[in-house]
């Protein structure tokens, strides 16, 4: 390809070399030669060119293991301008309380970062005091026991990750604060994840304990099937069908790994409404300004 | 014409006065813009932001499917 363009672009370069100096006056002009813009064409062409290559070389080629990818699922959240559905992630987070929280953390939650974002001041200290938290040392030098505050961090279901992994026949539920970012896929995966519990296919033979799932990365998995339906009851009524339950938690964790969701696109809003605002005001004024270069004369005389 | 030379005459014509009306857009604008940016996204949102769904919770009653 690179032989190509260098062949054509010197046919162009010679083309463009005959006739370019004149002893006439000639009127400054800032249109390149017909062949000057070919080249430039060409070079633009090229680039592209490489750009693709690269890129196409740049995407990893993942190794093709048995297990499924979780297909594309139209999430509300998924343009450029669309928020968190509220209701959906205030949902998601009864989900996680009721079934997720016995076996996994999220550490890096706490009850005031669900005030004006999924629930008001008294619902969040309300459930904050539904927790006992350790707390101390008081004057006696003792730790003691004291029902949560807004500030406090969502409780751990395990003192630490031995009891964890004793608890789950040795796997380690990991913290899911950060769960949905951490996964190829986001939040199809989880999804797909939690829904996707099937028989084993023959041939495959599970440890005790190991649930076959054909998304998980080697089919088998610690964690039993957390949702069935009517699993809980939705305190908004909707009926708590296991998918239902299912894409609810998936978008309340979404919106724990990313609570500046909703601010961030507002944002990115705004940015390009005052740029683009900016972007004509400097168009416009750069031609204001170049009409008197481009419309002068200059004439070069004996 | 003589809108925008009275304009000139008065406001852009001394650095004084020309400063203070960049500061005093600048407010405005500022103000404008946001507010109208954050109407925009709530409209485009409508309905799935927590003010929008506030009322479906806590409160007994009142059951909105989405
Ligand atoms: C009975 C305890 C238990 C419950 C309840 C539970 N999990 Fe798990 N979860 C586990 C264990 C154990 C693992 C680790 C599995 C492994 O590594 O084989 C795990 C792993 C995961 C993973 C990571 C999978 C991966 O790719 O590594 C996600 C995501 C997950 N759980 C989400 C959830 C969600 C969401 C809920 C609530 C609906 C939930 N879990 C309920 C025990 C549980």
């Amino acid at each position: 390809m690179a032989a190509i363009i260098g062949r054509t672009s010197r046919q162009a370069l010679l083309v463009t070399k005959s006739g370019t100096f004149s002893p006439k006056a000639n009127f400054v002009s800032f249109k390149g030669k017909n062949g000057k813009k070919w080249v430039v064409a060409m070079v633009g062409a090229a680039t592209v060119g490489a750009v693709g290559v690269g890129a196409a070389l740049a995407t990893p080629v993942l190794a093709e293991g048995v297990e499924l990818h979780p297909p594309k699922y139209p999430w509300s959240h998924n343009g450029l301008l669309s928020a968190l559905d509220a209701a959906s992630v205030r949902r998601g987070y009864q989900v996680y309380k009721q079934v997720c929280a016995a076996c996994h953390s999220m550490e890096y939650l706490c009850y005031r970062n669900l005030v004006g974002s999924i629930m008001t001041e008294e619902e969040a200290k309300k459930d904050a005091e539904e927790v006992m938290v350790e707390d101390g040392p008081d004057e006696e030098g003792n730790m003691f026991k004291r029902p949560g505050k807004l500030s406090d961090k969502f409780p751990a279901p395990y003192a630490n990750e031995e009891a964890a992994r004793f608890a789950n026949g040795g796997s380690l539920p990991p913290d899911l604060s950060y769960i949905v970012p951490a996964r190829h896929g986001g939040e199809d995966y989880v999804f797909a994840l939690l829904t996707g519990y099937c028989e084993a296919p023959g041939g495959i033979a599970l440890r005790d304990g190991l649930y076959y799932n054909p998304y998980f990365p080697g089919g088998a998995i610690g964690m039993a099937p957390a949702l069935y339906n009517e699993v809980i009851e939705y305190e908004d009524g909707t009926p708590a069908t296991a998918s239902q339950c299912a894409k609810d938690v998936c978008i309340f964790l979404r919106w724990a790994s990313e609570p500046e969701h909703d601010i961030r696109k507002q944002m990115g809003l705004k940015a390009v409404m005052i740029f683009s605002f900016m972007l004509a005001i400097s168009y416009y004024l750069k031609r204001h300004k170049w009409s008197v270069l481009k419309s002068r004369k200059i004439a070069f005389k004996k | 014409m003589s809108f925008l030379n009275k304009v000139y005459q008065a406001v852009f014509r001394r650095t004084s006065t020309f400063a203070l009306a960049v500061v005093t857009g600048a407010f405005f604008f500022e103000r404008g813009f946001d507010q109208g940016a954050e109407a925009l996204f709530r409209y485009v949102n409508r309905g799935k932001l927590y003010e929008d769904v506030k009322h479906q919770f806590g409160g007994a009653g009142e059951e909105e499917e989405e």
